[in-house]
């Protein structure tokens, strides 16, 4: 038998890797960004036409800086904003006054009738961002509403669960279409 | 007979701390592994709005980041809110440099996926924004993400 080998004092290696611990705790930051995707329209080349939308297809939504809320001609709260939104881009009946409907064949759900509305949201200079955030979730949520319904009965499935095949499928049966007019100048100064 | 021996030469014996290490080592790595490093400090004071319909950003490397708030410093930027970029208060004719040299840290391949995050102050005005907006039109940064915290649905 050999001597038996004294023990390392290994206690003051935890500290140090507390105090690395700590360090990392500090510097570092946990929060996962998260937010609302927008697509900006590209750059307008002299000799572009805007292509001709019938009033029927547009939807107008107006902010203006006093974060007062328009839409069908009146004003209006972000609750109904909403539920407008939704009747207008699914025009259950088929009114003459609400968008028209392209037949479009889709892979994976067949014929659909697409609509082809299209909600303009156009804002002051003066409106604050969160009224603008708030505006641009409600249109958002009721594109994801309408799109969880058709998941549901196509997929039996929410959006959020499908595949990525059947995601874009969807995607194109209901598209996101929320244009963003130039802003305007009035009662907004900064 | 057999005795019970007592050993009174020790007090309490030691105790072993050497696996103490090992367990905040792990805590270390796995700290080290979910978060992200700071990359810049902000000079401005954001706090985000909240929204329900909210994606989580993928592909931390490939987003650029804007940010506008009120500077932290008010005597020597002013209390309107300002745009930040990297480490510094900038303007807006700055943006369109700013991306460049985004792009062109990244790969040739990535480019096209290059996203723009806007994080501003829930107080800040559009103006502002959309100044942002036209400018990263002008340079087809057409990617755009608008930053805010979470919110449960209605």
């Amino acid at each position: 038998m050999g001597k038996k080998c004294p023990e390392l004092n290994s206690g003051s290696m935890s500290d140090i890797s507390f105090l690395l611990l700590t360090f990392f705790l500090l510097v570092s930051s946990i929060n996962t960004d998260m937010g609302i995707p927008r697509r900006l329209p590209p750059p307008l080349q002299p000799g572009m036409v805007t292509p001709d939308v019938h009033k029927r297809n547009i939807f107008v939504v107006k902010i203006n800086s006093q974060n007062m809320l328009l839409f069908d001609g009146q004003t209006g709260d972000l609750k109904a904003l909403r539920a407008r939104a939704k009747e207008f881009l699914s025009n259950p009946n088929d009114l003459s006054n609400l968008p028209e409907k392209e037949t479009v064949d889709i892979p994976l759900l067949g014929p659909m009738r697409v609509s082809q509305g299209v909600i303009s949201l156009q804002n002051d200079r003066g409106t604050s961002y969160d009224m603008y955030i708030q505006v641009q979730n409600e249109l958002m949520a009721a594109v994801n509403e309408m799109r969880d319904e058709l998941a549901l009965g196509k997929f039996g499935r929410p959006y959020t669960d499908l595949s990525n095949e059947q995601r874009s499928a969807i995607d194109k049966a209901i598209p996101a279409a929320i244009s963003e007019a130039e802003p305007t100048k009035i009662g907004g100064n900064k | 007979m057999a005795r019970f021996k007592k050993s009174n030469k020790e007090g309490t014996p030691g105790l072993n701390t050497g696996s103490m290490s090992d367990i905040v080592f792990m805590f270390l790595f796995f700290f080290m592994v979910i978060t992200n490093m700071r990359e810049s400090s902000l000079y401005v004071r954001i706090n985000v709005p909240q929204a329900s319909e909210v994606q989580k950003l993928e592909k931390k490397s490939l987003v650029s980041y804007i940010n506008v708030g009120v500077p932290m410093d008010e005597n020597k930027y002013g209390r309107e809110p300002r745009i930040q970029l990297n480490d510094q208060i900038a303007d807006v004719s700055d943006i369109a440099e700013f991306i460049e040299n985004e792009r062109a840290a990244r790969s040739e391949a990535d480019r096209p996926f290059l996203t723009t995050s806007i994080k501003a102050d829930k107080d800040a005005r559009m103006g502002i924004i959309v100044d942002i907006k036209q400018e990263l039109r002008n340079v087809n940064a057409l990617k755009l993400i608008y930053t805010t915290s979470r919110r449960g649905k209605e």
